[in-house]
């Protein structure tokens, strides 16, 4: 079985978030990448558990993104993966990103396909679903648990209020949540293969983007905080009934 | 040319998040001088024509039990048809769960730009741009989209729901049949709450509250509030609460209008899934807790001594 896992860098969760060039452009300067913590922790980790169960199980990663991104590539492949490709694009329009990949999942004729639920900059949410439809092969989303028997997936995925438990046949694409796996930290012996896994560059396929960021704004402030003092609850109470209008 | 609204049902009820999504569609109609149309997959035991007071005209129900269940596939194509079909300019849905299945398979199938996650109604000033959060919660990112057909998902609780007069004229939909390929087989509701994912208020607890045993005093308040229960990322994991109940940024994200945060101290991963609330209060004995900082209202206090005179005072307001 083929399994690609989907891997996006993002800014570190603590990242401060700030603009430049007319507020067009995300400031870079001083950020610290991270694995987009979907893509790593529910997506590649259950990849990963599936080939511990399956060890024949190939799992190649996939990232779309400049040179920069290859820290970040190799930091998966310490945890596990056989071979990465990274397409060499910085593109943000998600049609373009999903075109890409889907480029690479036909010449590789995955069976899997795994992606985070969202990448924690855009929060696009969106991959996934085109990744699908360009590929023409059903689409799970938000799953929180993945069970695989032949080429026959058990898949629960989150609904509003609840779980629901779906059956759907490979090839498929899936989009991981909290559930699917628990985090791992990568081991002295994975950090060293790492190094060595093959890592191929490939160039984007032409595509027109279907969006572009026109600017980019910081939301409002925050007023700061009313405090009340904890002998006088009902004040609370009556602020937020009658002030905030929430309750 | 119109305003296609796609309209979410669950069991054949339609969802709160779709009459956001009714409101804004029908609000865009009105801003580019076509009108609102709706449409509807699956079999409804719901009073369609009266949908109309949300200032669509028009619902085309495609009343087949083969989509009663999301499958993103079936749900794309079929919307894709219909909306070809009537020269459908702007698609809207709710990036509620069932949008963030099908608005990206619809955006690839129809080559049509896709803003996810939209806050606000699009400016058609100079082109077609739309806002949405970024950056989880941090910034905002004006979109624009280059494409004829354009869809937009709107984030849920991001625009008011307004109702009017009106009933809409139901017109029964065929169309190809399209089989589904992912099969539901059973359903796990938790019953007896609010959904996380449509509460308008959540009561949200963690560490502070010291174990498992204590969350009498959260689900009371939260039922008196007809809120849904969270609680951070410590909690989940000590399996103290259940982890559908974990907010923040690895678990789930919402934006309910209160956010009651009850012994957390708001941890920058935790504010990541909560700070699209409109309101934020904050029960935390430590009055050095970052979490004061992103709250709209405090109580330096315990949280043991300061819930249950909450709890009193709101009985006292609801006359129980």
């Amino acid at each position: 079985m083929k399994i690609l896992v989907c891997i996006s860098k993002t800014p570190d969760t603590t990242a401060k978030i700030a603009f430049t060039d007319n507020n067009t452009k995300f400031a870079t300067e001083g950020v610290q990448w991270i694995i987009n913590p979907y893509d790593e922790w529910y997506a590649l980790v259950r990849a990963i558990e599936l080939k511990e169960k399956d060890p024949s199980t190939i799992i190649h990663l996939v990232t779309v993104g400049s040179a920069d991104a290859e820290p970040i590539i190799r930091k998966a492949l310490a945890l596990g993966g056989d071979e990465a490709i990274r397409i060499n694009s910085d593109s943000s329009d998600s049609y373009t990103i999903a075109y890409q990949i889907a480029e690479i999942a036909r010449q590789g004729a995955y069976d899997l396909i795994f992606t985070g639920k969202e990448t924690i900059d855009y929060n696009g949410s969106s991959i996934g679903g085109m990744l699908a439809e360009l590929l023409d092969i059903p689409f799970v989303s938000l799953a929180t648990k993945f069970e695989l028997n032949g080429t026959a997936a058990t898949i629960n995925r989150e609904i509003e209020g609840g779980e629901e438990t779906c059956e759907a046949n490979l090839p498929l694409v899936v989009s991981c949540q909290k559930g699917m796996a628990e985090q791992r930290i990568p081991n002295m012996k994975g950090i060293m293969s790492a190094r060595t896994k093959p890592l191929k560059v490939t160039e984007p396929v032409a595509v027109e983007a279907l969006t572009s960021v026109a600017s980019f704004e910081l939301p409002p402030a925050k007023a700061g905080v009313k405090l009340v003092d904890a002998e006088n609850v009902a004040e609370l109470v009556r602020l937020l009934k009658e002030e905030a209008k929430v309750i | 040319m119109s305003v296609l609204i796609f309209i979410d049902q669950s069991e054949g009820r339609i969802k709160k998040t779709s009459y956001e999504a009714l409101t804004y569609g029908a609000k865009v109609a009105e801003q580019i001088g076509t009108e609102a149309i709706g449409v509807l997959l699956g079999t409804s035991s719901d009073e369609l024509a009266a949908l109309g007071k949300y200032g669509v005209k028009k619902i085309h129900h495609v009343a087949d039990a083969n989509l009663n269940h999301l499958d993103a596939q079936a749900y794309a194509a079929v919307l894709a048809e219909i909306a070809t079909n009537l020269g459908a300019a702007v698609i809207v849905v709710s990036n509620n769960l069932t949008g963030k299945a099908v608005a990206p398979r619809l955006s690839a199938r129809l080559k049509a730009g896709l803003v996810s996650g939209a806050n606000a109604l699009p400016d058609t000033s100079n082109g077609f741009t739309v806002r949405k959060g970024v950056f989880s919660g941090k910034g905002y990112a004006h979109i624009s989209i280059h494409t004829p057909v354009k869809i937009i998902a709107l984030s849920p609780n991001s625009y008011e729901t307004r109702s009017g007069e009106g009933t809409a004229e139901v017109v029964p939909a065929t169309t190809a049949a399209v089989a589904s390929k992912v099969k539901v087989v059973s359903t796990q509701k938790i019953t007896g709450q609010v959904p996380l994912s449509e509460a308008e208020r959540v009561v949200s607890g963690g560490r502070g509250l010291k174990g498992p045993e204590n969350w009498g005093m959260i689900e009371e308040l939260a039922g008196l509030l007809d809120a849904g229960t969270a609680c951070s990322r410590a909690v989940a994991d000590a399996h103290w609460r259940p982890h559908h109940e974990h907010v923040g940024q690895t678990g789930g994200s919402i934006a309910p209008n209160l956010y009651l945060a009850i012994g957390i101290s708001g941890a920058i991963q935790h504010l990541a899934g909560v700070n699209r609330s409109k309101v934020i209060v904050v029960i935390n004995k430590d009055p050095e807790a970052p979490f004061f900082k992103a709250a709209d209202y405090g109580i330096v206090g315990d949280a043991f001594d300061v819930v249950p005179k909450m709890i009193a005072e709101v009985k006292k307001l609801k006359g129980i």
